[in-house]
Formats: C-alpha cells, structure tokens, sequence
C-alpha cells in the first residue's frame, strides 16, 4: 500500500516515487495522450455524451474533468430528460402568479413574500434510492440536504415534513425500511431543532422494491436577508466550511479509479453518505450568523456532486471565472484520490464566497461554532474554472458547460399499450353494499387499513414543539408555523400525492394532488400561494414512463395556473422501478399557503358539543381508484375523479372567509376513504362524537348509502358551525354559490359516530380500529 | 428579572426558554457556552437540545463548557437554576441534581403530551404549583431514562427531592416514574419534559377546553420572578 497521506507540494522526483495509479491526470497530459480510453460508460456517460465533453473542451478531459462532467451531467443533476417539460412552470404564468414570487425555480429554493417583509423558501426534494439501500442514514441525509438548500438561500429553517412510500405494509422486507427511514428521520430532524409538521405514509406494493422517501423543508427570512449562491467580484475568497471531505456517496469516483488508476483495485467505499445532525445544527446557526453580520456574498450548499457541482454552479450563476486549489480541502480521509474529492458527497458542507477584506472576520465566527474551514481558491475573470491538485492543472473548463448547459434530450414517449384497458375497467362494476351490516363493516375496513389508519406509530418520534410556533401539526390537514410573533402572522403548507390516481390517469392525477394539497392549505384557514414539486417517476429511458412523466408535468403546469399559484420549484426523480416495473407515477405536490394571524386557524376535527356539521361541495359516483376500491376490492381501474379547480379556489376563499370571520369550528378535507374516513378522523381528533344523517345528500345528488361514504369526489369539505354562527355561514356559501348540506351535529356526550339509519360506532371502537394497524405490524405505538 | 439562557452548541430550545421567560415577565438574557461570563442574571436556565449531538454521554461534554463552572458556583451559593432535558442530563453530569439518564426503555425517541404530579411545590421553580396539582406538560427526548443507585433514590424519595412524576404513560422507563428532581436546597431542579413549551395558548398540548391551550409551564418562571420579587 502506498502512503498517500503526505500533502508536500508536488515535484517531479515525487511523482517518480509514486505509483503509476496515483499520478494526477493534468491538462497537459491530457492533451498529449488524447488515444488514452476513458470509462466514461461505467460513469453513466453515454458514447455521444463523452464526444460532446471531448468536443466542448477541444481534446479529452481530464479524469477530474470526467468525474465532474459525469456527475453534473446525470439525470439527478441535470435533468436532461425532464428539462424541455418543467420549462412549462416557468412559461405558463400569469402576472398574479409573478406577484408574490421572490425567487423562482433554478435557484437552491422558490421563495415568496408573505407580506410585512417578511418571506417563506421552501422545497421538496427525493432521498429514494439510498433510503432502500441504507434506510436510516439515507433519510436523515435526505432532510440534511433539503435543510441545506432552505439555509443557502438566507433563511432560517423552520419546518420539515416526509412524503414517505413504501411497499405491501405484510411484506417481510417492509418493516426494516420503515423502521429504518422513520428513526433516521427522527434522528436528524429532532437533533437539528426542527419541528416535523406533516407528510404522507403511503403502503403499495408497486413501492417495494424502490420505497419514495421524499423531504420538505421550509425556512422563513426577511426581505432584505434574502441571499443567492454566486460567485461574483473578481479576487473574492472561496471557502468550503462545515464537516471534512471524505470518501462517502463516491461510489462512481470509485469507478474511475479502478479502471484507470490502480491496478490493484480501490477500497469499496459507502455509495450511502452518513448523516451528522450535530454538524448540520452548529453549520445552520454559523451560516445564519455570517449571513446577519454581512461577511459572505453567497453561500452555496454541497449535496449530490460534492465540490463539483458548488464550484461550478457558484462560478456560472457569478462572474464565470473561479481558481480552486484542491490540497486545501480537508479531508477525512487522506487517501482520497482528487477525483473521489471532486465527487465526494460528504454531508454537511457548504462553500462560501467572502471578500478578502471580511475574511478574518468571516473565520472568528466560523472558529466560534467550532467549525473548521479551508480557503480553496478564489473568484477569477478567465471565465474558466480551473482546479490544480499538487501545483497542476487538473481541471480547465467553462463552468457553464459542466452546471448549466448540460445535454437536454428529448426522449421518446408512447401512449402505454395497457392503459385503455385498465381505463376500461372501471369500479362500476364492483358491488356496491347496501345492508347496514355490510356497510359498517367496509367502513371499518376502510379505516383501520394501512393508508387511512392512524400514524402516530410514526409522528411520535417527531418533535412537533422545539421553536415553539408550530400551531397546526399532524393528524390536521395541514402543517401551520407562525411566522411573526408580534403579528401572528403565519404559513401553512401540505402535500399529497396518489399514485393509483396517476396510474390511471397521469395528467388528471397530478391535478388531483394539486388540487388537493390546495384544499389542505385552504381548511386550515391559509390562501394558498406557492407551489413546490417532487416529481417520482420510473426509467425515462422508457417511453411510456416519459408519456406519463409528459401527462403529470403538463396537468400540473396546467392546474396552477388555473389556480394562479406559481411553482417556485422542486425536484425530479427518474429510475423508480424494480426491473422493467416502474412504480405508479407519484408526483407529490406541495402547497404553501399564508395566513395573516394563526389564531385564526381551523382545526380538523370537533371540539364542541351542538355544533351543526356541514357538508360543502356535491357527491357524484367516483369510486375508481378509490381506497374503497383497492381496499374493498384489491381494484385499480377506471378513471379518476372530475377536476373542477375553479370551484376549488372558491372553496377556498369560504374557508378563508369563514376562517377569518371566526365562523368555522373545524374544517376536514374529504380525500381518500370519502366522507365516511373524513367523519371519522373529525370524531377521533378530539374524542367527539357526532349525529350524521344523509338523506338530503342522498336526494339532492342521487346517490346510494355507499356511494355517499365511500365516494372521493373533490371540492368536498366538512364544517362543523357553532349554531349562533349558523346563518352567517349559510350566508357565506349562498353569497359564493357554493353546494352545501347540514348533514349532522357534534355531540359530545354520545361517545359515537352514528350515521342515521346505517351505522352506529363508539369511539372506543372507532380508535382501537384506526390506531391499531402500525403497531400490529412495526411494534407497539411509543407512549400509549 | 434578569434570567440567562444558556446556549450550547446543538443547543435547540434556547430560544423557547427565552420566550418563556419573557412572557412569565421576564427579562430573558443570552449567555454562551464558552464565555466565563453571567452577565449579571440572578437564574439560570439550561435549556433542551442535542449540545454535542449527545456524543459520549447527553449532557457530558457540554457539563465541562467553561460557563458551567460559573454555573455550578452560582448554584451552590443559592442562585435558581432549571435544567429542561437536555439541561437536566447536564445538571446530572455536573452533580448538581441526584440521578443519571440512559436512552429511553423502549429505544426510541418520543414525543408526547405528558402528564405529571407536582411532588415538591417547595422549590425556586415550582412554588406557583400546589403538591399532588397535576399538569401537562410536552415531553420528547431519546435519553430520557432516569436511574440511580438504589441508595440514592430512598434519600431522594424520603428527603422530598422528587419534584415531578409521571403520571398515567411512564414514558421513557424512569425508576419509581420520576420525571424531575430538585437538590437539597431546592434552588435547582432538573426534569426531562419541557415547560417552555406549555406558555402561550395556540402552542402548548390540548386541553379539554381547547386545542394547544395548555400554558402549565408557565408556571415554572412564574415562581422564579415572584420568589425574587418576595425576598
């Protein structure tokens, strides 16, 4: 083994005394050996690919250069597949979207004012594949990073939230995933100070093989804090700062050396990186105490592609020029060749851009968090960023080649050959009960399966407290922080996704998740006003995955402008599939929505006794792909609900009226299940029972029993109305023309939910149902 | 009232204490670790958190943080002090307060609404309470099992330094359900659920009156600003 650990300054004898495996690939060798072979496939490179690079640089690149460009140019990196379709958030906009919008897609996050100088960031990004391969360390990666990104942008992170999937909540391998992805969510956000406020826990067995571990971050800044990550003013310092560099998530670097490099082959290093909440908690109070003392002109953070991906984004979106000396950067590891530093994806570091003048000042506080620093190099006019690694040039490109103009393709798509089929068969042709008996039983079937059952297995390893301004949390609709202390002002923000939905129909069910994300924000009270995006699809190499990932973007795009809500970004994860079996489409759409005093928020379940419960919106025959179909009768076919997004705005604006007025008690959003799962949840939030009856639904929308309860029609929402607030109520719908029914009242004395002339169920029965199904399976619920 | 706040680093619910503080009427004051340096305060909070990612011991490392000399000469001469989870672990460690932690029984982290019995309404930072009053209380933390020797816990128990316990879930395996403890003196107590989370209606645990109503910590810096203001 060769020692490598000796940093001296390079010369010629030293290079002598080394192994052939460890001589610096440099520009100069590059351009005198331009036959030698480069395994730019085993990189992920494609032969046209490598041509393009060797064409752009006008001879081979360098091994650094080929790392670098192997990585920036991957689907995660430079979402060549996705580009010419997420072009579409940006192009369908209307001036009221352009409105509130700070900072739009392409940036680290979107950020939107939320009025009286103050401003939300927020983002969703995919952990997929590591969190099946190492579940725990690549969940609590996953919120590390997404954290990461919220703090690049000038804001203090306030709030986290997980859209989790996974596979057949039986199969043998599902608990280890689970267990694994929550206790490493929980690790790192709790340990970062970080109130966990909401999310999806989602059990398909299309998920087994490539679980969905999505994270949500959201930050809050004022106007004037706002900072994005550039590289400008010639002679200013770059400076990497936060946890050494060292050999995790590498696995491609790893690659290269062992085909080009040694002979005997490298140490097999953690294509997983591992998590330190600890670093990233001091690295956010650091970063946030630089940013108030004005000593960083930007700071960017390093997540996938490592120093690869900061230095050239950095020096694109700047002055274009950057000079960087690799043997500065600290390493963990001393052995790491120059390409495995250039790839590496240790967590928790971040690369900043300081005037020379600031720079003692900027390493006091960066010495008082006790974090360690390397100056790397500095912003430069050549328009060239160039990396020397032992006194030579080992990388020379035009950073924009490497960040931003990478290739963009436009891949096949095909109209799947199965789909019209499964479109054919519709939940039409399931029965639909209609004895009491049978009735009760599927609504308690529903309940206590995987998907509508009760998931404080999973939240109550979450802090919800810690910053002390979280005023809605799960089980509620929505997530709710209080921005402004002074004036309550506040955001809400939610999420969802249905893949059942999106297999059926990918266009129509990115609408749906939109639309009902929007409806989550809208009952707590919040008008909806941003959107963010995780966009989980399968191999875009295959043409009906691209057909579909075509359908959702356009539904999407499309939908908020209808809503006039802008996305301000997101995230794309291609390759989500075991073998030839991509999963459902799965785009998680996230809503935030602001609100201007939290006391004002409506909760999701009744907390009094007498109030009159309300049905807003109407109920149509709407069961295929519904949790009633799956669950009743293991069925995925038909076509997903109507759409109406306009009603949906109005909805929203009679809750927000309703809500500022103080005229609602509790408003619950009608999704999966129906109305039968959203009565349930109202009674067990709070332990209040409920008086239901459904005749004049029945009459005026004609329906059955069934239908009714199990129905997942949209635009739906339960209110519950103190009787002295009754006609005003009445009023706001009649004023907006919005379809409401008085279809029961709170009681709180009952300790049932009885829906009259069908079914009566005790709440004791109602919790042990809905609270049983977690814990049957991942071991007892902590606390209870 | 000048009341200080410690922050270490990892520290995550320093700025809640300061809140709660404020509004019990307080004049909140930050203190860092690494200063030898009070500022003039006249109670000390340690407040929650992961100081050092909980690295060897919770509470270990930040226990030899140059402020928690000045810490502990404060406490011996009589100055109110609370340790809240993570400052409890470092009341521990520092041999201000009886009893050690351990993760929790069940090894997980947990969050919940708890509730807990006053059993010493005596001390600095629980007088504004009744003995035997019950109160809810947001509890999460992963190392929140309290033990000690049996020795130590019949003195504790007979000398009325139990402060709080459990009452209804014990949720982390404490023994004989403790959840606080005070020293002798009773100007320094230690528990693991958060006070600073129960101040504010809108954003404390439900009550049966209302959701996120529970304001029962406040309680805690009541008693601090009121015992002052009576000496």
């Amino acid at each position: 083994m060769t020692d490598q650990t000796d940093r001296a300054p390079h010369d010629a004898e030293m290079i002598d005394v080394r192994p052939e495996g460890h001589v610096p690939d440099t520009v100069a060798n590059a351009a005198a050996t331009p036959d030698r072979e480069q395994p730019y496939g085993a990189l992920g490179l494609k032969s046209d690919e490598y041509e393009k690079i060797r064409e752009i640089l006008g001879r081979r690149p360098t091994s650094g250069e080929l790392a670098m460009y192997s990585v920036m140019w991957s689907e995660h990196c430079s979402y060549k597949s996705s580009k010419i379709y997420l072009r579409q958030f940006g192009q369908k906009v209307s001036p009221a979207m352009k409105k509130n919008l700070m900072v739009g897609m392409g940036e680290n996050a979107g950020v939107v004012d939320v009025g009286g100088g103050w401003a939300v960031t927020f983002k969703v990004e995919s952990h997929n594949h590591p969190s099946y391969i190492e579940p725990f360390q690549g969940a609590a990666t996953g919120v590390g990073g997404i954290v990461r990104d919220i703090i690049s942008m000038g804001a203090r992170p306030v709030a986290v939230m997980d859209q989790l999937r996974f596979g057949d909540i039986d199969a043998a391998d599902t608990a280890r995933v689970v267990d694994g992805v929550v206790g490493g969510i929980s690790f790192y956000a709790n340990c970062l100070g970080l109130p966990n406020i909401g999310g999806e826990t989602y059990f398909d067995a299309v998920y087994q093989g490539n679980p969905l571990v999505n994270a949500l971050a959201v930050g809050v800044l004022r106007h004037e804090d706002l900072h994005l990550a550039n590289a400008r003013g010639v002679g200013n310092k770059v400076v990497l700062f936060g946890a050494r560099t060292g050999g995790d998530g590498i696995g491609g670097a790893s690659i290269l050396a062992s085909d080009t490099f040694s002979s005997g082959g490298p140490t097999k290093r953690p294509a997983v990186q591992v998590g330190d909440p600890f670093a990233e908690k001091v690295l956010i109070e650091c970063c946030l105490e630089l940013f108030r003392d004005e000593l960083v002109e930007g700071i960017q953070d390093l997540g996938a592609a490592g120093i690869s991906c900061a230095t050239s984004e950095l020096a694109s979106n700047g002055d274009g020029g950057m000079f960087i000396e690799l043997d500065n950067v600290l390493l963990r590891d001393p052995s790491l060749t120059a390409e495995e530093i250039l790839m590496s994806e240790s967590q928790e570091r971040m690369m900043a851009v300081v005037r020379p003048e600031k720079l003692d000042a900027f390493l006091a506080v960066v010495a008082k968090w006790d974090v360690e620093t390397s100056v790397l190099g500095e912003v430069t006019d050549t328009g060239r960023l160039v990396i020397n690694w032992h006194g030579e040039e080992i990388v020379n490109v035009e950073p924009r080649t490497v960040a931003v103009d990478g290739p963009v393709y436009e891949r096949p798509v095909a109209y799947p050959s199965w789909i019209d089929a499964l479109q054919a068969d519709g939940a039409s042709s399931l029965p639909r009960p209609t004895g009491n008996a049978v009735l009760r039983e599927q609504f308690l079937e529903l309940l206590g399966s995987p998907n509508l059952a009760d998931k404080s297995w999973v939240t109550n390893q979450y802090d919800t407290y810690v910053l002390g301004n979280t005023a809605l949390s799960f089980p509620d609709d929505g997530g709710m922080i209080r921005v402004d202390e002074e004036t309550g002002l506040g955001f809400a923000i939610a999420t969802d996704a249905n893949g059942r939905y999106c297999q059926l129909d990918p266009k129509q069910g990115a609408r749906l998740a939109l639309a009902e994300a929007y409806r989550n924000v809208a009952v707590t009270g919040a008008v909806p006003a941003a959107v963010t995006d995780c966009l989980n699809f399968g191999s875009p190499e295959d043409p009906e995955v691209m057909w579909q990932f075509s359908q959702a973007v356009e539904g999407l795009a499309d939908g908020c402008l209808e809503l006039e809500i802008p996305v301000t970004g997101g995230n794309v994860s291609f390759y989500n599939q075991t073998g030839t079996s991509p999963i459902h489409p799965t785009p998680v759409v996230g809503v935030l929505g602001v609100i201007d005093d939290v006391a004002k928020r409506i909760p999701s379940g009744w907390q009094d006794e007498g109030d009159n419960i309300y049905l807003l919106g109407t109920t149509a025959l709407e069961l295929d792909g519904s949790a009633w179909a799956g669950v009743v009768h293991d069925h995925l076919g038909g076509r997903p609900p109507a759409v109406d997004l306009a009603a949906e705005a109005r909805l929203a604006q009679l809750l927000h009226a309703g809500g500022d007025q103080s005229l609602i008690a509790a408003a619950h959003d009608l999704s999966d299940g129906g109305l039968a799962q959203a009565l349930a949840e109202a009674v067990l939030r709070f332990g209040v029972g409920a008086r239901v009856w459904l005749g004049e639904v029945l009459e005026r929308d004609g329906i059955d029993v069934a239908t009714a309860l199990f129905s997942e029609s949209t635009g739906r929402v339960i209110v519950s109305v103190p009787r002295e607030d009754d006609v005003r109520f009445r009023g706001l719908c009649e004023g907006r023309g919005y379809p409401v029914a008085r279809i029961g009242v709170t009681d709180a004395e009952s300790g049932t939910l009885e829906v009259q002339d069908v079914f009566t169920v005790s709440i004791d029965e109602l919790r042990s149902t809905h609270r049983g199904t977690l814990p049957a399976r991942f071991g007892a619920t902590i606390g209870e | 009232m000048r009341v200080g706040v410690v922050t270490f680093p990892g520290s995550l619910d320093d700025r809640d204490a300061q809140r709660a503080v404020r509004l019990a009427g307080g004049e909140p004051v930050a203190l860092w670790h690494g200063d030898h340096d009070l500022k003039g305060v006249e109670a000390i909070i340690l407040p929650g958190g992961f100081s050092y990612g909980d690295y060897l011991r919770a509470g270990a490392i930040a226990s030899f943080s140059p402020i928690m000399a000045d810490v502990v000469d404060a406490a011996n001469a009589g100055m109110p002090v609370l340790g809240i989870c993570n400052g409890f672990q470092m009341l521990a460690e520092a041999r201000l307060v009886p009893g050690a932690h351990t993760r929790n029984a069940h090894q997980q982290f947990i969050r919940r609404d708890q509730r807990l019995v006053v059993e010493n309404a005596r001390t600095d930072w629980t007088n504004g309470f009744t003995e035997g009053q019950e109160i809810t209380i947001p509890l999460k933390n992963a190392d929140g099992r309290f033990i000690a020797d049996a020795e130590t816990v019949k003195r504790i128990e007979g000398e009325g330094q139990v402060a709080f316990r459990y009452v209804g879930v014990n949720p982390n395996g404490s023994m004989d359900d403790i959840a606080g403890v005070t020293n002798a003196r009773g100007n320094v107590v230690g528990l693991m659920p958060h006070p600073e989370h129960a101040v504010e209606e809108g954003f404390g645990p439900d009550t049966p009156a209302a959701m996120s109503s529970g304001v029962d910590g406040l309680t805690f810096f009541t008693s601090v600003l009121e015992r002052a203001l009576a000496k």
